[in-house]
């Protein structure tokens, strides 16, 4: 037990932590700047008078009111294209190929998920539990869903991705486009076979619903509460967990030894007794579990979801992975993650306030639809 | 083993008059059962599978362009104006035949895998669908507030004029997107494709405030089509109208027009493109294709070489694009999805990239599949459906089956497949280019002589 506890790597542990802080409050603070900055540029122009006319307050008041729901809620979604956002930087660290399927992988633990929960309610189990089991069976669905999209990333990458490992690089994308658009009729078919339509709502259940609220904010005639839902907290804390998890799975572990050498160099590696054939399913099942996990987390979040919800989320998720540095498999992949995080916000609050679409005032800027 | 038993075939079978009589016997029949069969698939599958005839069997080269020529101008105008739904396949093969061939330069010669490639379709059906549309004068309304009896801006016959300004502005639009991407590699200019072809999709989707340029997501219509010379009409009824069985309307015709011009569009771009593919500019894609490192150390211009296949890909597009929008007169947003860009490549991944036949032959593959099978196999079962047939082994009544479960929704399953079967077990395509032929070949011995 000594032993076990002396193993453990606290540095390691606690070091994406502090990244993410700073990483995800540091581009909260320069995007808010420019935002406000640009609300100052605006103000003085058509778009400053319209709204004053209609709202009777400034444009850099209204931006300054704003601001702060809007960036709890960009976070909230930031912290869920991280989850995404190392699937594709594990596989392209150690494949250096862009598994497009991933997306869909996504969306299969999201249905894995939802459909779980939806089957509990139907049995009547979750309208009567209590709060810690309603937590049970939120944890019983990101299990299930992280179980069945594992499976999926590492089946796929045995039937459409390892007889063209040594082909040249587009064709194996090519391949992992097909997968994608199979994938997604496969999802549909099933969901109508099954149960007769391909939209699921997430059942509610527990207290996920109910907001915390942090403040109230006066604009013109109304009031703007400043809040963040239960299930926002879920979804952040579940993903700083997977990220930290991760970045201990790759920096502090042997396996993580070992993906780490096979990203560098896969023949090397073979030679000093890695498996990569072994190494490589690996990276798929934790970049898949990873992916099912997030699913079902924006199941949570956005409640409705369709076989081809995985499509836009993993195309964000993927300019996240890139502008935190893909396939950054042997640094640090939390710091990427944790740099998409803070990106995700910059298309809420630019939605949120362009000039032609001002929301009401109890604006919901975040939706997934907008930005 | 197979392939030598099956070149001593064709070598007894291509001597003398015999392919040529092949082949007129397999038109002749396959006209003659589309005649007797009107609606169906199967026969007209025996029809267009004469192009097979065309392709393999070893005739003179005259008899070969004059038994083309009466197949495409001919017979397939007026089996198509006899059933109207043979007209729209053999015209959407067409347009995606050329839709193809267009993609087939960017991605088959110069090996830049383009996701977005129907943006430039789309450039080309907004252009004429903006000029050729009364869209001028709502532009300071918003979509479906307009008022009645608006004039147009151009008059129709101006189409032709802007069949080739869209070769100029779809050629604008790919240098233009070109030109941010060129540094990029392989897959990454896949993704940055695929954003192009989304950003192209979503401004036409939004581009209806502040001024209404396309009208949002409920698209533009109608859109104006050239003129149709009433003497082509009756010059058609009086030549076979015994034959069509009924008399056939401007409407009728306006499709055969299309059609003949989306089969002008191909001859010249398949011109175009074997005149480039043995040109210097394909040697230099070709070798880009191959090596990007090594072109360069050649002297290949890198840059501009890949902008001209972006243009000369893209302008056909816009071509295509121009003429659906005026065949249709009525375009929206949802044409141009992601979806469509990847059916596109599929086409070519199916026919074997690089290769001419080979495009035609997966474009008519894909759509044939989607047009007639995937809607008739729809078809067999809502009729399954309506009746009270039970599967015998498993005691499962047809009619409870699922209305979800309509093959013709199942396009993406269809795409998905072809590309990754085709990835694992034929890479080349069905019809490889004869370079790539080449190039297996080769391997194939060198192989031979390690062992």
């Amino acid at each position: 037990m000594k032993r076990f506890v002396k193993s453990i790597n606290i540095r390691e542990m606690l070091r994406p932590l502090g990244q993410m802080l700073i990483f995800s409050l540091g581009s909260t603070v320069i995007l808010s700047a420019l935002m406000l900055a640009l609300a100052l540029i605006l103000d003085r122009t058509i778009v400053g008078q319209a709204l004053f006319q209609r709202l009777n307050v400034s444009l850099y008041t209204y931006t300054l009111v704003n601001l702060p729901q809007v960036a709890i809620d960009g976070l909230t979604i930031g912290f869920v294209y991280a989850a995404i956002a190392l699937g594709y930087t594990m596989v392209y660290g150690v494949l250096e190929f862009i598994n497009f399927a991933h997306s869909e992988i996504f969306a299969t633990g999201a249905f894995v998920g939802v459909e779980v929960l939806i089957g509990l309610e139907k049995f009547g189990i979750l309208s009567g539990a209590s709060l810690a089991m309603a937590y049970g069976y939120l944890l019983l669905a990101i299990i299930a869903g992280m179980l069945a999209a594992g499976a999926l990333a590492v089946s796929v990458e045995r039937v459409a991705y390892r007889p063209l490992r040594h082909a040249s690089r587009l064709v194996p994308l090519i391949s992992a486009i097909g997968v994608s658009f199979l994938l997604q009729d496969l999802i549909r078919l099933t969901e109508s076979l099954t149960t007769g339509q391909y939209n699921r709502i997430m059942p509610t259940f527990g207290n996920f619903d109910h907001r915390i609220l942090l403040g109230r904010m006066t604009l013109g005639a109304t009031h703007i509460a400043l809040g963040v839902s239960i299930k926002s907290i879920i979804v952040i804390v579940s993903a700083v967990l997977m990220l930290m998890g991760l970045n201990y799975m790759v920096n502090a572990t042997k396996v993580g030894k070992a993906i780490r050498a096979v990203a560098q160099d896969p023949q090397t590696a073979s030679l000093m007794g890695i498996d990569v054939n072994r190494v490589i399913s690996l990276t798929f099942l934790v970049g898949g579990m990873l992916g099912g996990a997030a699913g079902v987390l924006y199941a949570l979040k956005f409640t409705r979801i369709d076989p081809f919800v995985g499509f836009f989320p993993g195309l964000k998720a993927f300019t996240a992975a890139v502008l935190g540095g893909i396939g950054n498999m042997t640094g640090e992949p939390c710091s990427a993650a944790s740099f998409s995080a803070c990106w995700r916000p910059t298309p809420a609050p630019i939605w949120g306030f362009s000039p032609w679409a001002l929301p009401a005032p109890n604006i919901k800027t975040s939706s997934p639809s907008a930005s | 083993m197979i392939a030598l038993f099956f070149n001593d075939i064709s070598r007894k079978i291509n001597q003398g008059i015999i392919p040529s009589l092949c082949i007129m016997g397999h038109m002749i029949l396959g006209t003659a059962l589309v005649y007797m069969f009107p609606r169906s698939n199967l026969a007209f599958l025996v029809l267009i599978t004469s192009f097979f005839s065309l392709y393999y069997f070893e005739a003179d080269r005259r008899f070969k362009f004059v038994a083309g020529a009466v197949l495409t101008l001919l017979i397939f105008p007026v089996v198509g104006v006899r059933n109207i739904f043979y007209l729209e396949v053999i015209f959407q093969i067409s347009v995606f035949s050329a839709l193809a061939l267009g993609l087939n330069i960017v991605v088959g010669f110069a090996g830049l895998l383009d996701l977005g490639y129907v943006a430039f379709y789309a450039v080309g059906a907004y252009l004429w669908a903006f000029f050729g549309s009364q869209q001028f004068y709502i532009l300071h309304y918003a979509p479906g507030t307009q008022p009645a009896n608006l004039p147009f801006l151009m008059p129709g016959d101006t189409f032709y004029l802007f069949v080739f300004a869209a070769i100029f502005v779809a050629a604008l639009t790919g240098i233009l997107l070109g030109t941010p991407v060129l540094r990029l590699r392989g897959d990454y200019l896949a993704i940055v494709t695929l954003g192009f072809g989304e950003v192209i999709r979503v401004l036409a989707n939004n581009l209806d405030k502040p001024l209404n340029l396309t009208n949002g997501p409920q698209g533009i219509t109608p859109i104006q089509r050239p003129t149709m010379p009433q003497a082509a009409v009756d010059g058609f009824n009086a030549l076979f109208s015994r034959v069509v069985g009924h008399t056939v309307s401007p409407a009728d015709m306006y499709n055969v027009m299309f059609y003949l011009f989306a089969l002008a569009v191909i001859i010249v771009i398949v011109f175009v493109t074997r005149r480039l593919d043995d040109s210097k500019i394909g040697r230099a894609w070709t070798a880009i294709r191959e090596d990007e490192t090594a072109a360069i150390a050649m002297g290949v211009p890198l840059v501009k070489m890949k902008l001209a296949a972006f243009a000369v890909g893209a302008s056909f597009a816009g071509v295509m694009g121009v003429l659906l929008a005026g065949s249709r007169t009525f375009i929206s947003p949802e044409s141009f999805s992601f979806m469509q860009s990847i059916g596109v490549l599929s086409m070519v991944i199916l026919g074997g990239s690089g290769s001419i036949p080979g495009v035609i032959l997966g474009a008519a593959t894909v759509t044939i599949l989607n047009l007639q099978i995937l809607q008739g196999l729809s078809l067999y079962l809502s009729q399954l459906r309506q009746s009270d047939a039970v599967i015998p082994i498993i005691h499962f009544a047809w009619a409870n089956l699922s209305s979800q479960l309509d093959p013709a929704k199942y396009q993406r399953l269809l795409f998905g497949l072809i590309l990754i079967l085709m990835m694992i077990f034929r890479p080349a395509g069905l019809i490889p280019s004869r370079r790539r032929k080449r190039e297996l070949v080769s391997d194939a011995l060198t192989d031979q002589d390690k062992e």
